[in-house]
């Protein structure tokens, strides 16, 4: 029944609107995610039990039921595992999953209109050709099938998209997780538009032979009876394939290296970028798909993603001072490299815990700035601790939440949450600068960009213009770091060596560990 | 040219969708707080894991002897069940810590 199919692609595209909708208010977004999981639920099943083509059901359940239980454990499992510092990596890795299937689905359609025979019954042919005859007045049998070209190109579109959106999500996974190295050489922007060059000239090569295959009739579209006495004909759609097929498979290569070059020189401040324009970007694979199978609820699904994903990577950019240009480009890795930015020298003095703790305890107003230091250590737990343990003593504490401190927006607000930090204690940026000239202690756990007054105030600088956390307004300020070097973006801190700040060295977990004793004493 | 026209004629309804939809997603989205930034991300990534249907569909049509459909279609499903599936748990498991807020 088609009917019953329409409705649960109908179900699906409404629980995503409405599901993204509650998913960006706070006290919604959990049953939101909810809606759309259960609507991406009836999607699947629709098409597993009602999906039919050409009056056909869909076979091999085998496999399809296997796929899908393996897929449903290793997700499930890697999903519950993974520590909440390693989620970053894990929607990249996710996301590559999904731009990989779409890469998988148009090679397999590119290799069935291509390579494949198709047969027709008779009956359709007559009636379709009788159709196009009463229209035209002409019949030809070839016609009646379309011309292949845009379907060519929907194939295409999505082939290059998903492979760019897979090869560049494993390459920001592997770079977060801290297995890929940043690499850049002289001139990779023009190597990097060279590969997309390549890639938009082969795949308009193909469409081209595809078309002139079609519309001269010489290959494409002879029909010849597979026996004479069935009614049944086979058609080869294309007859010079060799070329179609040289092109499709360079084109999925140069994908593939374009996908590692665009992500390789880009620096760890703009990996939360690179993810959500990733995954935007799997999105508009997946709508290629709702094009090519005339499916509404990957149409949506996928451009509704795109749409959205775009849009908070704008934000992303926004919070940062950058254009979407800038990033896309890469520069950051390359004026970095370029040695952009003045370099800071000077002294800088140390703290120690029993100091730190004293310095603390005797507050009357704490600011804690997390970064990525504090998410890596996995010190929210103890953090937390400390929190509570100079509250209890009439000190009052505070964090600062920079929109992109950490490996992604909104990633300390989910860490902290994660260890019950109180909702009301997590102060946006505005709020805390404003707080800041009243604070007495500012103590940053590992997040340095975010604290860089050369945002502020060296033009030369590749972060200037950025929004940060105006920490050096306060009494005192006390740094914990592993080590002096530099944060992810590669640039040095002023912060650092100003009187008024104090190094405390070691693992985040760790230091707090030892305050958390040290406090307990006073 | 006349053939992408012919195409766009073809699938007009679904090029009104795609304008809509995309209206429609800077709609939703526009309003969200940094909070809920990579929440959001996630739950996105999840969505756009409908590809899946896609991967259903070859694998479902493929012929016993095509191997290429077969193998291909069948890591298809696979890859597209971990997008879904991985990528609504973890969404679930980020949200899951904000519910003890009011």
């Amino acid at each position: 029944m088609p009917g019953l199919l329409t409705l649960a692609y109908l179900i699906g595209s409404i629980t995503f609107i409405v599901g993204l909708k509650m998913l960006s208010n706070p006290a919604t977004a959990r049953k939101g995610n909810l809606i759309a999981a259960a609507g991406m639920f009836i999607a699947i099943a629709g098409t597993i039990f009602l999906y039919e083509e050409d009056g056909a059901r869909l076979h091999n359940y085998g496999w399809i039921f296997g796929g899908l239980f393996i897929g449903t454990v290793v997700g499930v499992l890697a999903a519950r595992k993974v520590k909440m510092t390693a989620m970053p990596e894990m929607v990249s890795l996710f996301n590559g999953m999904g731009g990989a299937c779409a890469m998988l689905i148009s090679i397999v359609e590119f290799d069935h209109l291509t390579n494949g025979t198709t047969t027709i019954s008779i009956t359709k042919l007559i009636k379709d050709a009788v159709g196009q005859a009463a229209l035209s007045g002409d019949i030809s049998i070839g016609e009646s099938f379309g011309n292949p070209t845009g379907k060519y190109l929907i194939i295409l579109l999505g082939l290059i998209i998903g492979t760019v959106s897979f090869a560049g999500s494993m390459i920001a996974w592997g770079k977060l997780n801290g297995k890929v190295k940043d690499f850049s050489f002289n001139g990779q922007h023009i190597v990097n538009l060279a590969v997309l060059a390549a890639i938009v000239i082969a795949s308009a090569w193909l469409l081209y032979d595809v078309h002139q295959q079609f519309n001269s009739g010489n290959g494409g579209w002879t029909s010849y009876p597979s026996n004479t006495a069935l009614p049944d004909i086979q058609f080869q759609s294309m007859r010079d394939t060799g070329l179609i097929n040289t092109l499709f498979y360079s084109i999925l290569a140069l994908s593939v290296v374009y996908g590692v070059m665009f992500v390789m020189p880009i620096g760890g401040a703009d990996m939360p970028v690179v993810i959500s324009l990733l995954n935007s970007f799997t999105g508009v694979a997946a709508a290629c798909g709702g094009f090519l199978y005339d499916n509404p609820v990957m149409l949506t699904g996928g451009i509704l993603v795109g749409s959205a994903g775009t849009i908070l990577t704008i934000l992303m950019c926004k919070a940062m001072n950058r254009s979407l240009k800038n990033v896309l480009i890469g520069s950051f890795g390359g004026s970095t490299a370029a040695g952009g930015g003045a370099k800071v020298e000077g002294n800088y003095k140390e703290i120690n815990i029993a100091d730190a703790a004293v310095v603390m305890r005797y507050a009357s107003k704490v600011m804690i700035v997390p970064g990525y230091g504090l998410a890596v250590a996995q010190a929210q737990h103890v953090c937390h601790e400390l929190e509570k343990l100079l509250e209890e003593k009439g000190v009052e504490v505070n964090y600062a939440i920079h929109p992109v401190a950490g490996r992604m927006p909104g990633h300390m607000n989910v860490l902290l949450a994660e260890a019950d930090v109180p909702y009301e204690k997590l102060e946006e940026m505005e709020t805390a600068n404003a707080a800041m000239a009243a604070t007495d202690v500012v103590l940053v756990l590992g997040a340095n960009d975010v604290v860089n007054p050369a945002a502020k105030t060296d033009p030369a600088s590749p972060i200037y213009g950025m929004p940060i956390l105006e920490v050096e307004l306060a009494k005192m300020v006390i740094v914990n770091k592993r080590s002096m070097k530099p944060g992810y973006a590669g640039i040095e801190n002023a912060l650092f060596f100003q009187p008024k700040t104090s190094m405390l060295f070691g693992d985040a977990k760790s230091v707090l560990q030892q305050l958390v004793a040290e406090v307990k004493t006073l | 040219m006349t053939a992408i026209l012919d195409f766009l004629q073809l699938h007009i309804e679904m090029v009104y969708i795609v304008i809509l939809s995309v209206f429609l997603g800077i709609e939703v989205i526009s309003r969200v707080p940094s909070v809920l930034h990579t929440p959001l991300m996630s739950g996105a990534n999840a969505i756009h894991g409908v590809v899946i249907i896609g991967a259903i569909i070859v694998m479902g049509k493929a012929e016993a002897d095509n191997y290429l459909a077969l193998v291909l279609g069948f890591l298809a499903v696979i890859l597209g069940t971990l997008n879904v599936v991985g990528g609504f748990v973890v969404t679930d498991r980020m949200l899951e810590m904000f519910k003890k807020k009011k």
